[in-house]
């Protein structure tokens, strides 16, 4: 062998190996994604350096795109408004799998164990569940409704205890509950009829315990305790604003697990400019804050001290912070227009807000208010931490 | 005897048709292809397919009046989550994104 040859191979070697040893080993714990939602693409972000790893793109139409995770936070599941099912990898970077599962999608859950990924389909109406692992189908559910006849669109899907998932039949006024604990592949459905017109959105509390669903079409929400499903839906608030005017709804409100703190929930008033304040104990709500305009997400921080909440058009400019002892406003920001989503950092030192006009994200001090820096990000919406692959609901 | 019967309800028909709509400048046309993308966008899905909206694509619209569509538009639909659009939305604009619904919206 030439001088030459052992030269080559020897570099040849050094480039095989090189790329082990450039390549830091790092945790997940503080990484996220952020929803470039006109691209069809994510951002790749570290939420303790404050900056963008990577873009990643080819995943479809990602306008309303939300994510899970997985349980050990290496891989996000991103759902995308064209029925796409996408697990990205957060540490390289790239799409281990996807897949079009249906015509229309807005949202998903993970199992309890994390071994299933449910996917909440508006066309053509129903839940599918898909192999964590594979993205292969598990099971299919279509929302089809004896009362109306038809398969309704999905809202509202969250994940609880005993791997089950609980979702609301928006056309139908229904919500359904699948239990995969016993046989993943033919889930055990309970159905739960008329539980109030147009069930828009859904939480359950962080304790997976309350499944609540707030109704477009009607006052009052919808609320099912999973420790006892058996005792069936209970309609609650059904005296809340009655009588009044409601205000147009430009963009329908969000429901979030995080707007939960000790014994309260609180729920952006629909059609109304402010946020309602309920008691899980009795149901009973306690309280009515008068904001900038219609809520879309009311969000506590992990605290539980303040909510943080962003409105639809036209007051989309804008962030009001509610301290929620004294049950009052006590800072307004304008991070300028088209703020569509915010995220706290796990233990809630601070709130990232996507603005999607300016391009940007902004990340501030949930204490002191200060502006801590930006990112441009192409028209961002929903922002997701890798943290929220350990919590119920998210 | 009128010799052009036809030619009357041609007539009258283009006249019932968002004539203003070709007279909206440039920049304000972008401002709503942007404002329909993006606000109508939140329910009917950013290309339009739809979503808790209905699917706004010129297919899916295709029998429907223009009258229809414009009243929709500006005074929203009782019963369902569409709110009215006329304190933002002049009716030339509303026209004009009707017209450019039906023929297939812009980018």
């Amino acid at each position: 062998m030439t001088s030459r040859k052992v030269l080559l191979i020897f570099l040849a070697c050094v480039v095989l190996v090189f790329p082990t040893f450039a390549q830091e080993l790092r945790g997940t714990g503080d990484l996220g994604l952020i929803v470039e939602r006109a691209k069809g693409s994510i951002q790749l972000i570290d939420t303790t350096k404050h900056t963008l790893l990577q873009r990643v793109e080819g995943l479809g139409d990602t306008s309303h795109a939300s994510a899970v995770f997985s349980r050990d936070t290496r891989y996000a599941y991103v759902f995308g408004r064209d029925g796409g099912l996408t697990k990205v990898d957060l540490l390289t970077g790239k799409i281990v799998k996807r897949v079009l599962q249906s015509g229309n999608s807005i949202g998903g859950a993970i199992s309890q164990d994390g071994r299933f990924i449910a996917a909440a389909n508006y066309v053509p109406g129903g839940v599918k569940i898909f192999d964590s692992e594979t993205l292969e189908q598990v099971a299919d559910i279509p929302a089809y409704s004896d009362a109306t006849q038809a398969l309704s669109r999905v809202v509202g899907l969250e994940d609880s205890f005993g791997n089950r998932f609980a979702f609301s039949l928006f056309d139908a006024g229904e919500i359904w509950l699948a239990d995969l604990s016993e046989d993943p592949r033919h889930p055990k459905l309970t159905q739960y009829k008329n539980i109030g017109n147009q069930p828009y959105d859904a939480l359950v509390t962080p304790d997976g315990r309350w499944y609540v669903a707030g109704l477009y079409g009607e006052d009052g929400m919808a609320v099912l305790d999973l420790w006892h499903p058996e005792k069936g839906v209970r309609r609650v608030l059904r005296e809340y604003g009655r009588g009044e005017q409601k205000l147009p709804v430009y963009k329908m409100p969000h429901l979030e697990t995080w707007a939960a703190s000790g014994n309260l929930v609180f729920i952006p008033g629909v059609g109304r400019h402010e946020v309602v304040l309920v008691d899980i104990s009795t149901w009973q709500l306690v309280g009515r804050i008068p904001v900038a305009g219609q809520p879309v997400f009311v969000m506590s921080d992990p605290t539980g001290r303040r909510l943080w909440v962003n409105f639809a058009f036209p007051d989309y400019d804008t962030v009001q912070v509610i301290d929620v002892e004294s049950r009052s406003i006590i800072h307004t920001l304008k991070p300028g227009k088209a703020v569509l989503h915010m995220e706290f950092t796990p233990r809630g030192e601070q709130v990232w807000i996507s603005v999607r006009d300016a391009n940007r994200v902004d990340i501030y001090d949930t204490t002191t208010f200060k502006k801590l820096g930006e990112l441009p990000v192409d028209a961002p919406s929903g922002i997701f931490f890798s943290a929220r692959a350990n919590r119920f609901g998210l | 005897m009128k010799p052009y019967p036809w030619l009357t309800t041609l007539l009258l028909l283009g006249c019932a048709l968002p004539v203003q709509a070709e007279n909206l400048p440039v920049a304000r046309q972008q401002e709503l292809t942007r404002f329909v993308r993006q606000e109508c966008g939140f329910c009917h899905g950013l290309r339009l397919t739809g979503g808790l909206g209905s699917s706004l694509t010129a297919e899916a619209l295709k029998d429907k009046p223009a009258e229809t569509l414009i009243a929709t538009i500006r005074y929203g639909r009782t019963g369902t989550a569409m709110p009215g659009w006329a304190p933002y939305l002049s009716e030339a604009d509303t026209e004009w994104i009707v017209d450019a619904l039906l023929k297939g919206f812009p980018e």
